[in-house]
């Protein structure tokens, strides 16, 4: 855990973005009031199931929500104080892929197809840091090779279609690092890889940003992913944030029931007596028509009578530890034991409606 | 037990230019007992998916043979083999996107199967169609619908129908879990875990998440590059792994437990699955094995069961010189 965190100010401030979509079958509210910050040298892991804005979220930051049929309806954004949000396609520029770099989930899909591997790091260069031809191309060597791509020299001269689904994931590794960006943000990095080589990209993500104290923002639905690399981890559900906290608070003291049916779900590789799963039944929730209450109140077991009716706010519980859940109400009647409750739950930065 | 499917040295190579062969499946035998589930698993490009359905018959076989029920299965398949064998073997696919015909409804797509291979009336063939859409966790009403208007958990619900309405015997779910969200993952694992019991369903089940397989199979049994490295009892397996393939494989799972995960070391794992063109003997998993021989690299490693595993333990299989 990195404990210098705590007393510097956040590099990226994110507070109450919403972000929908026009689509013939009516407006999708696809991020849903989302509020989280990223400090220098920390990892923030974003998890939650396809569908649940997570990715939207990450692009509407670097300005890749096609606009339309996308709008971003309220919030802000901050890097280092300066807002980002609804900046045009050219301004964007000086911090996107420059400040801001960013990998996506399918490799294959994500370079192009047409152009060397070297030429698409070394664009990277040229557009934003200026760098000659022919500079920028012995820097993309030296990226690659930063990200143990044996034979770099070699590589750059290649096409993605030459690259395996890991060495095209290091590759984009290396453009999105290529700027030295301040934050990194990785958008499910590993989903497509097997698990032999998402320990690999791991690892390297790892040794990354110890190197240069990047804030990485990593996207990923696998608990495991990220127990090995979040300080920090912001559980997502139908467009919000329903509960954030330290990686010790959501692992070891959840306090929102999809938390805990998100752990009971996971197989465990640890325990020998382990042999069933507990799925979460139903599925989310449409976001044409989110419901009026708690987003999770159709799945909940632990659901009340105003939880289908009105939003539950956020409850602190600590200082980094918040959560969206009326059993944390004071009033709450019998809140289950199985969910973690702070001596002290009250109301907290949102009052209820 | 009895076996019900058995493969024998069972191998499928694809020619792709002159003088390079893919070889997706080298060797291969397996014994799949009745109503048992086996895992099989391994890495994108070890051989899982080809080695099901050549299995099946949707791949024509190089060389070896399938039993099945103690009967050889045809080499080479023709329609009419098809008839026959598909009310006994069935297949789950794994892309729950693409295995469904867009244009049909899933009333149409589950009752195909009983159109072609029963004499049933239309009514009758309806009223079978509403019971397995019940029996999968979906609603009747959904049988006029069609499959872009459900989720991904659903339509593999629909691809599970499918296979099962001819009550079959021994099913291959090819990855039927891959795309699935966790949450939804385990609603499909719990479904096929009570199928089995209540059918007698005996299933190879194909997967690369270990961690899930163990869950879900009685045995595994872990293909690298077309061949089986190592196969026994899932949880042993798991838990003591014994060629160092699957020793990587299983200290590469990330556990949701960050206690754990922040003190683990470095992965030891280096390199990629190498290409399966044109294989040379010797251990296929030698140039990335961490306690490679000399030996490895010349001679291939049979699949020998090993005498010394703990009495009272399944019987162990593993191709590997350190056991020689």
């Amino acid at each position: 855990m990195n404990s210098s965190a705590d007393t510097t100010d956040p590099i990226l401030k994110v507070s109450d973005l919403r972000v929908e979509f026009d689509t013939y079958g009516g407006i999708v509210q696809a991020v849903r009031g989302v509020n989280f910050e990223v400090s220098e040298g920390e990892t923030l892991a974003i998890v939650g199931e396809s569908g649940c804005g997570k990715s939207v979220t990450v692009q509407s930051l670097m300005g890749l929500i096609p606009m339309p049929p996308g709008r971003i309806t309220s919030g802000s954004a901050q890097y280092r104080g300066q807002e980002i949000l609804g900046r045009t396609r050219i301004n964007g520029r000086e911090l996107r892929g420059s400040e801001i770099g960013m990998i996506f989930q399918d490799p294959m899909t994500s370079l192009n197809p047409t152009m060397t591997i070297g030429d698409q790091i070394a664009e990277t260069l040229q557009v934003h840091r200026g760098f000659s031809k022919r500079d920028a191309a012995a820097r993309a060597v030296e990226l690659l090779s930063l990200t143990r791509i044996p034979e770099a020299e070699q590589r750059a001269q290649q096409y993605p279609f030459e690259f395996s689904g890991g060495m095209l994931q290091r590759a984009m590794i290396a453009t999105a690092i290529a700027c030295e960006p301040s934050v990194l943000i990785a958008d499910e990095p590993t989903t497509a890889l097997d698990v032999t080589i998402q320990a690999q990209i791991l690892d390297l993500l790892n040794d990354l940003q110890r190197d240069n104290n990047m804030a990485i923002i990593l996207i990923t639905h696998d608990l495991g992913v990220v127990a090995r690399m979040a300080d920090n981890v912001a559980v997502m559900y139908a467009g919000e944030m329903v509960e954030q906290g330290t990686a010790h608070d959501i692992f070891y003291r959840a306090a929102h029931p999809y938390t805990l049916g998100l752990r009971a779900a996971m197989p465990s590789n640890v325990d020998e007596t382990a042999q069933s799963l507990q799925p979460i039944e139903g599925s989310p929730p449409d976001l044409f028509a989110p419901p009026p209450g708690c987003g999770y109140c159709a799945r909940c077991p632990h659901a009340v009578e105003v939880c289908a009716t009105k939003p539950p706010p956020r409850f602190s519980l600590e200082a980094k530890h918040n959560v969206k859940c009326w059993q944390h109400h004071q009033d709450a009647p019998s809140p289950p034991t199985e969910l973690f409750l702070s001596s002290t739950t009250q109301a907290g930065d949102t009052a209820a409606p | 037990m009895k076996a019900l499917v058995e493969t024998v040295n069972l191998t499928k190579h694809f020619p792709i230019k002159r003088d390079q062969i893919v070889h997706a499946v080298d060797n291969v035998t397996l014994t799949v007992h009745e109503k048992e589930i086996v895992g099989l698993v391994g890495e994108s490009g070890s051989g899982k998916s080809t080695l099901g359905k050549t299995i099946l018959g949707l791949h024509n076989k190089t060389s070896g043979q399938v039993l099945y029920d103690g009967t050889m299965l045809p080499q080479k398949y023709r329609a009419r083999d098809f008839l026959s064998s598909a009310r006994k073997m069935q297949m789950i696919f794994q892309d729950p996107y693409s295995s469904l015909n867009p244009r049909m409804t899933v009333g149409e797509i589950i009752g195909e199967a009983l159109k072609l291979h029963t004499n049933l009336n239309n009514q009758t063939i309806r009223d079978r169609v509403t019971f397995w859409l019940e029996r999968v966790g979906l609603h009747a009403d959904h049988a006029s619908r069609y499959p872009h208007e459900f989720s991904g958990g659903q339509r593999q619900r629909i691809g599970i129908a499918r296979a099962l309405i001819l009550e079959p015997e021994f099913v291959v779910c090819d990855e039927p879990i891959s795309a699935l969200d966790v949450s939804v993952q385990a609603q499909v694992v719990n479904l096929l875990d009570e199928l089995k019991k209540s059918m007698g369903l005996t299933l190879l089940f194909i997967a690369h998440d270990l961690s899930m397989v163990r869950y879900v199979s009685d045995r595994m049994a872990v293909m690298y590059l077309g061949s089986l490295v190592e196969v026994g009892a899932s949880n042993e397996v798991f838990f003591d792994p014994q060629h160092p393939y699957t020793q990587m494989l299983v200290s590469s799972n990330p556990e949701p437990d960050p206690r754990r995960e922040r003190n683990r070391p470095p992965t030891p794992v280096r390199g990629e699955i190498t290409s399966p063109i044109n294989i040379q003997p010797g251990c296929r998993f030698a140039s990335r094995c961490p306690k490679v021989m000399e030996v490895c690299r010349d001679t291939t490693p049979e699949l020998i069961t090993l005498k010394n595993v703990a009495p009272g333990k399944d019987l162990r299989q593993v191709a590997c010189h350190l056991y020689d």
